[in-house]
């Protein structure tokens, strides 16, 4: 079944114009946030597709913005987004992608605070849901529905089988799973969608792992998600 | 779930004594491995929140992000209030509301998808002006809301409810669906009455293309919604006066699938054809984006 609930049909409660151009960009620039660990200082937006021909009209540039701001898909403050993190302290470029790209609706950001950077590309598949099919140039495929694990890591036999043992020693269901990596024994990453909460104590403990270079987690139940 | 079509809801709600709302959330709980109670608290919120984007659609400046539109609902409500509605106080009314959501979304307020931000004002608006006028308390419209879910849940998993898969009949034509079969429920019709209203009001929009212009959900969504109001009061009468849909809801909605997928791309939410590409439409666009 396409649609497994009642709130896939009623919801998500969301600042309008559109669920997939809205909502879904909402969820893009909040998986990126989450990911880079902190607000932003600089943002570099490239839309593609439909998402280029109609940004402006649908709100899309305000409604990322609003997501590296971690704001959530109904928070009221999403049209007045892009001024509230200019004085936040963001500087914000955008652009027209260019190249190929998987979905007519694609949002490719690169975003910086502190020396880290996150590359991350996202589509919008409709209703609000949304996939992220690249992080920092790893190829990925995950929905943000689930609270969710990447792990950046060095590819090296037996690297899954000491996550999952943990997984398996704390009775944390993993719900999908997909890794890449960008040649052998070279930079890899993991990503894991779970059905339960991640703990500060269980990154401590993936990251401890000598092979793990950094953990990060996506958890958009955490403030004002869907649920609440 | 335990159904997938409309006639297995019918026949479980009628050896269980229940409605496709409480069956609906007796599976939810199931499905979310929480409690009714919970679960229904969600909801109750939700309602609220479109109560709210009724309030303020007919109180505040909806103009939309484009500027195209805004302000209809409160030019309505007026002749409503007015007692000049052709339509008569409750159905215009119903009307009013509708399009007060579905300006608020244009100008990006808070709004409950339902099923899409496209749709978002059907359900709210026959919902609260129904409460208003038979005095409802919210519990009994919250339940109202899982017998929409139920039928939308049946419709999107047989068919489609996005604008960009099956055109504005699988957005505006599912949500006058929702709206007449739990509007029938609301009543206090039965599961067999709600069916039909469901099947005579997918009918109705059969064939409706997705044609927004500029790509934008204003023109003509936002009146589409104010139509679709009135038309799930209509469909939500014939059937609690015992009109049947002969042809059974869950074959007209294989025939919106059958419909959707024969639909030409250009109809299904691309702004490449119908209203968007009319001299008028073409022009809206070039002024918005610099070309054509």
């Amino acid at each position: 079944m396409r649609f497994k609930d009642v709130f896939s049909i009623i919801g998500p409660p969301m600042v309008g114009p559109s669920s997939s151009h809205t909502a879904g960009a909402v969820r893009i620039g909040r998986a990126a946030r989450q990911l880079l660990g902190e607000m932003p200082t600089h943002a570099d937006i490239q839309f593609f597709g439909s998402f280029a021909e109609t940004y402006q009209g649908h709100g899309t540039d305000l409604a990322i913005v609003a997501g590296l701001l971690d704001y959530d898909t109904d928070d009221l403050r999403i049209p007045r987004s892009i001024a509230n993190a200019e004085e936040a302290g963001m500087t914000i470029v955008f652009g027209r992608g260019k190249g190929i790209f998987s979905h007519p609706n694609t949002a490719r950001l690169t975003i910086s605070a502190n020396d880290k950077t996150v590359i991350l590309t996202g589509v919008s598949i409709g209703g609000g849901n949304i996939e992220v099919v690249s992080v920092n140039e790893f190829i990925v495929k995950f929905t943000c529905i689930y609270p969710t694990l990447i792990l950046s890591h060095e590819d090296r036999p037996g690297m899954i089988a000491e996550v999952t043992r943990i997984m398996m020693r704390e009775g944390i269901n993993i719900g999908s799973m997909c890794n890449d990596r960008k040649g052998r024994s070279g930079e890899a990453m993991t990503v894991l969608e779970l059905d339960s909460a991640i703990t500060r104590e269980l990154m401590a403990e993936l990251e401890a792992i000598s092979t793990v270079r950094e953990v990060a987690k996506i958890d958009f139940s955490e403030r004002n998600g869907k649920g609440q | 779930m335990r159904f997938r079509t409309i006639k297995q809801m019918v026949e479980i709600c009628e050896q269980e004594g229940l409605t496709f709302g409480s069956l609906m959330l007796q599976e939810q709980a199931k499905q979310a491995g929480q409690s009714e109670d919970e679960q229904f608290a969600i909801m109750a919120k939700y309602y609220e929140i479109m109560k709210e984007a009724v309030h303020k659609g007919l109180t505040e400046d909806t103009t939309s992000r484009s500027g195209l539109v805004g302000l209809d609902a409160q030019r309505v409500q007026k002749r409503v209030t007015a007692g000049d509605a052709s339509l008569g106080g409750d159905a215009g009314t119903a009307m009013a509301y509708a399009l007060a959501v579905s300006e608020v979304n244009a100008s990006m307020g808070r709004i409950i998808a339902t099923p899409t931000a496209g749709s978002c004002g059907i359900i709210p608006g026959v919902f609260v002006s129904s409460q208003e006028r038979f005095g409802w308390d919210d519990k009994h419209m919250t339940t109202g809301l899982f017998s929409a879910g139920a039928i939308g849940y049946v419709i999107a998993n047989n068919s489609f409810v996005s604008g960009a898969e099956g055109g504005c009949q699988a957005e505006v034509g599912s949500a006058i669906g929702m709206a007449a079969g739990s509007l029938v429920e609301l009543r206090g019709g039965t599961p067999a009455q709600a069916a039909h209203a469901v099947g005579l009001a997918l009918k109705n929009t059969l064939g409706l293309i997705c044609d927004p212009v500029g790509g934008l959900v204003e023109i003509p969504c936002i009146v589409r919604n104010g139509f679709g109001a009135v038309t799930a009061l209509a469909a939500a009468d014939m059937a609690m006066a015992g009109v049947r849909s002969v042809i059974p809801s869950d074959e007209v909605i294989q025939v919106m699938l059958e419909v959707g997928a024969a639909m030409p791309e250009k109809h299904r939410e691309t702004a490449q054809g119908g209203l968007a590409q009319t001299p008028t439409g073409k022009q809206i666009m070039k002024k918005l984006y610099g070309k054509g």
